[in-house]
C-alpha cells in the first residue's frame, strides 16, 4: 500500500511539473516567466538608470561611493531642464507640429490606400512599387534638394515645411500607412461597394460612407503611430524647422554639451549628466502617459490593420 | 507662465490671420477673373437659346449665371455623352472622343484617388532624387552674394569618399552592425513572440513592456543612452564596468569584459525589436490551432513543429520585419553614417549628395540580398515530384 501511495504521489508531482504534454507543466511555465521577467528587466533597465541619475545632485555624481542610487532625492535638475527646454510653450508647438501632420497623413494615406485597393488602372503595379521605394529611400538622399526647394519657397522654419510633403503623401514613413490601408481595404469584400453602386452611390460617396467607417481601427492605429513617430523625429525637424521649435530638437541641443557636439548656442546647455537625464525623462513623460492610456490600440492595431495579411 | 501662453497665442494668431487674409483676397480675385474670362469665351463660342424659365446658378465670385450657360460652358472642356444601349462617350475639348468603358471609368477614378500621391511623389521625391544625383557630380560653393556656384567635377566626389577614412569607416561600421543586428533582432523577436504567445497570466503587461521602447526611443534619448558612437553613453558608463566585475567571478576575465561590453549592444538590439515582436505575435496568432494538434497527434516534437509548421507560415512576416529592421537601422538618428552626412552637408552639398547616394546604394544592396534570401522558393523539386506522380 505504501508503495502505491508513493508511486501515486510521485506521479502527481510529475504531472504537476511536466503536465499532459510538455507545454502544460510547471517547469516550462516557470521557465517562460523567468525568461520574460529577465528580458523585461533588461528592457526597463535603461529607464531606471535614467530616472535614478536624474534625481542625483552634483555631489552624488562626483561621489564614487554613490552608485546608481542617489543618496537624496534632488529635484533641481528637473527645474533646470524645464527652464532650458522652455517646456510649456514648446510643448504646445511640438504638439501642433505633430498632431496636424499626423491627422493629415492618416487621412491622405487612407485615401490613397483605398485608391490602390479598389481600382484597377494601368501601371498600378509600378506605382505600388514606387510607394514601397519611397519608404526604402533614406531621407538624406532627397534632403538637400528639398532644403534648397523649401528655402526658395520661403517655408523653412515654418511648420509648412512638414505639412506640405505630408499633404501630398510624402510624409514621414507615409508609405507604411498607405500600405496598411491598402491591405485593409483589400480585405473588405467588393460586394459591399457593388451593392452601393447599384443603389446609385458614386465612388467618393462609397469611400466616405462605407470604407471609412469600416476602417476606423486602421485610422486609430495610423494616427497613433504617425503621432509618435512625428513627435520623436529629430533629424528632419532639426534641418527644416531650425533649432528650437520642437521638444526633441531642444533636447538635442540641451544634451549636446555632454556629448561634445556643437549646437546653436541659443539654448541653455546641461552642465552635468543628471540634468541631461532629467531633460530626457521630461520628454519621455508625455509619451509614456500617452502610451499607457492608449496601449491597447497600439498593439492590437497592428493585428487588426492587417499588415500581416490574411 | 501666462506671459509664455500669451506670447505663443499672439505669434500664432498673427501668422494665421495674415496668411488667411492674403489667401482669401487672392482667391476671390483669381476665381472671379477666371470665371468672367471663361464665361466670355464660352459665350463667344456657344450661344445658348434661352427659353422662358430662367434658372440661375450662383458660382464663383458670387456672380449668378444661367444654368444652361454654366453647363454649356463646362461642355466646352469635358462632357459625357450618354448613348442608349452602347458605351458612353467622353468628349474632351469638343473633338477628342473616347469610349467610356467601365474599365476606363475605373482607371480614371483610380488615378483621381492616387493623383495626390503621384503629384507629391514626382514633385517632392523624384525631382529631389534626380537633383541630388546631379549635385553629387558637382562641387557646390556659395559665393559672397548668396549665389550657388556649381563646378562640374565628375566622379571626384565619389573617389574622395573612398579616400577619406572617416566616412568609409562609418559605412563599414553600418554594414557590420546591420549584418550583426538583423538576424539577432529577428531571432530575438521571434523567441519573445513565441514566449508571449503562451498562456501565461501577465501577457498583456509584458507585451506593453516590450513595446514601450518603440514609443520612447527617439534620437536624443538614444544618443544619451548609447553615446554618439553607439558604444558610449550612459549605458557604457554605468553598466559595463559593473557587469564585467560581476561576471569576473564566474568567467575568465577576457570573456567577462567581452560580455560586459556587449551589454550596450544587447540593449540596442532589444530596444530596436519592439515592432517586430508585435508583428510576429500577430502572425503566430493567425496560424490555425488545428494544424498544431494534428501534428502533435502524428507525434511531432515541439522542435519539429517549430521548424516545419511555425516557421514556414511566418515567412512573409519575416520578410516584412526584415525590411522594417533594415530601414530603421539605416535611418535612425544615432547612425554614424547619417551624422557624417550631416557634417558634410554643412560644408559641401555636392559631396554630401554623393555620400547619401553611396549610402542609398549600399542599403539597396543589403535589402536586395535579404529579400532574395527570404523569398527564394525551390520550384524545381516540386516539378520533379509532379513528374513522378504523372508516371
Amino acid at each position: 500500500m505504501n508503495k502505491n501511495h508513493f508511486k501515486a504521489s510521485i506521479n502527481k508531482v510529475k504531472r504537476f511539473l511536466f503536465g499532459m504534454k510538455f507545454t502544460d507543466g510547471f517547469i516550462l511555465k516557470f521557465l517562460i516567466y523567468f525568461l520574460l521577467v529577465v528580458v523585461g528587466f533588461v528592457f526597463i533597465y535603461p529607464l531606471l538608470i535614467m530616472a535614478s541619475y536624474s534625481l542625483m545632485s552634483l555631489e552624488d555624481l562626483l561621489n564614487p561611493m554613490v552608485f546608481q542610487v542617489p543618496s537624496a532625492i534632488y529635484f533641481e535638475n528637473y527645474e533646470t531642464a524645464w527652464r532650458a527646454l522652455d517646456y510649456l510653450s514648446v510643448f504646445f508647438m511640438s504638439l501642433l507640429i505633430t498632431l496636424l501632420p499626423a491627422i493629415i497623413q492618416t487621412v491622405i494615406a487612407s485615401f490613397i490606400g483605398y485608391g490602390f485597393a479598389r481600382f484597377e488602372f494601368p501601371l498600378k503595379k509600378m506605382w505600388l512599387g514606387l510607394v514601397l521605394l519611397t519608404y526604402l529611400i533614406p531621407p538624406q538622399v532627397t534632403l538637400i534638394p528639398k532644403y534648397v526647394m523649401f528655402n526658395d519657397m520661403g517655408i523653412l522654419n515654418n511648420p509648412l515645411a512638414i505639412l506640405l510633403p505630408t499633404t501630398f503623401g510624402q510624409g514621414l514613413n507615409s508609405a507604411i500607412f498607405i500600405l496598411i490601408f491598402y491591405q485593409f481595404y483589400r480585405m473588405i469584400p467588393k460586394a459591399l461597394d457593388e451593392a452601393a453602386q447599384i443603389d446609385g452611390a458614386n465612388r467618393l460617396y462609397i469611400y466616405f460612407k462605407i470604407a471609412v467607417p469600416l476602417s476606423i481601427p486602421s485610422f486609430i492605429t495610423s494616427l497613433l503611430f504617425s503621432f509618435v513617430w512625428q513627435f520623436n523625429e529629430t533629424y528632419q525637424t532639426l534641418i527644416f524647422l531650425g533649432d528650437g521649435m520642437t521638444l526633441q530638437t531642444r533636447l538635442a541641443a540641451f544634451v549636446s554639451a555632454i556629448q561634445g557636439n556643437t549646437g546653436s548656442g541659443l539654448i541653455e546647455r546641461a552642465t552635468n549628466e543628471s540634468q541631461m537625464m532629467a531633460g530626457n525623462i521630461l520628454i519621455m513623460i508625455p509619451l509614456i502617459i500617452f502610451y499607457l492610456i492608449l496601449q491597447r490600440h497600439f498593439i492590437e492595431g497592428i493585428d487588426k490593420s492587417g499588415l500581416t495579411g490574411e | 507662465m501666462k506671459q509664455l501662453l500669451n506670447k505663443f497665442a499672439d505669434f500664432y494668431r498673427k501668422i494665421t490671420t495674415s496668411i488667411k487674409n492674403f489667401f482669401i483676397k487672392l482667391g476671390i480675385w483669381i476665381l472671379s477673373g477666371l470665371q468672367w474670362a471663361l464665361f466670355g469665351i464660352s459665350w463667344f463660342f456657344y450661344r445658348v437659346k434661352v427659353k422662358n424659365e430662367k434658372n440661375y446658378v450662383i458660382t464663383f465670385g458670387f456672380i449668378p449665371v444661367r444654368l444652361e450657360h454654366w453647363n454649356a460652358f463646362w461642355t466646352f472642356f469635358v462632357e459625357i455623352k450618354h448613348t442608349k444601349g452602347g458605351t458612353d462617350q467622353l468628349v474632351i475639348f469638343k473633338f477628342m472622343k473616347f469610349k467610356l468603358t467601365n474599365r476606363r471609368r475605373e482607371a480614371i477614378i483610380g488615378y483621381l484617388f492616387i493623383g495626390v500621391w503621384i503629384i507629391g511623389f514626382l514633385w517632392l521625391t523624384l525631382v529631389p532624387l534626380i537633383t541630388s544625383l546631379q549635385y553629387s557630380f558637382f562641387k557646390i560653393t556659395f559665393s559672397g552674394d548668396q549665389g550657388i556656384q556649381l563646378n562640374f567635377v565628375g566622379f571626384d566626389n565619389y573617389v574622395e569618399i573612398f579616400n577619406q577614412l572617416t566616412y568609409f569607416q562609418a559605412l563599414q561600421d553600418f554594414v557590420y552592425r546591420t549584418v550583426l543586428y538583423l538576424p539577432l533582432i529577428l531571432i530575438l523577436a521571434m523567441i519573445l513572440a513565441i514566449l508571449l504567445n503562451q498562456k501565461i497570466k501577465l501577457r498583456g503587461f509584458f507585451r506593453s513592456v516590450f513595446f514601450l521602447p518603440v514609443i520612447v526611443a527617439s534620437g536624443p534619448i538614444m544618443t544619451t543612452l548609447l553615446g554618439t558612437t553607439g558604444d558610449g553613453g550612459l549605458l557604457a558608463i554605468t553598466s559595463n564596468d559593473t557587469l564585467t566585475a560581476a561576471l569576473a567571478n564566474t568567467l575568465p576575465p577576457f570573456l567577462a569584459e567581452f560580455v560586459g561590453s556587449m551589454f550596450t549592444h544587447l540593449i540596442s538590439i532589444l530596444w530596436f525589436s519592439g515592432v517586430q515582436i508585435i508583428l510576429f505575435l500577430a502572425g503566430l496568432q493567425k496560424v490555425n490551432r488545428e494544424v498544431y494538434e494534428a501534428a502533435s497527434i502524428d507525434g511531432a516534437s515541439p522542435w519539429e513543429t517549430f521548424w516545419k509548421i511555425t516557421l514556414p507560415s511566418l515567412k512573409s512576416i519575416i520578410l516584412v520585419a526584415a525590411i522594417y529592421t533594415i530601414v530603421m537601422l539605416a535611418t535612425f538618428p544615432t547612425n554614424l553614417v547619417l551624422i557624417r552626412i550631416n557634417e558634410a552637408r554643412r560644408s559641401d552639398y555636392g559631396y554630401a549628395s554623393a555620400l547619401s547616394w553611396v549610402y542609398f546604394l549600399i542599403i539597396g544592396v543589403i535589402l536586395g540580398i535579404v529579400a532574395f534570401l527570404l523569398t527564394y522558393e525551390k520550384k524545381t523539386i516540386v516539378k520533379k515530384q509532379l513528374m513522378e506522380v504523372k508516371r
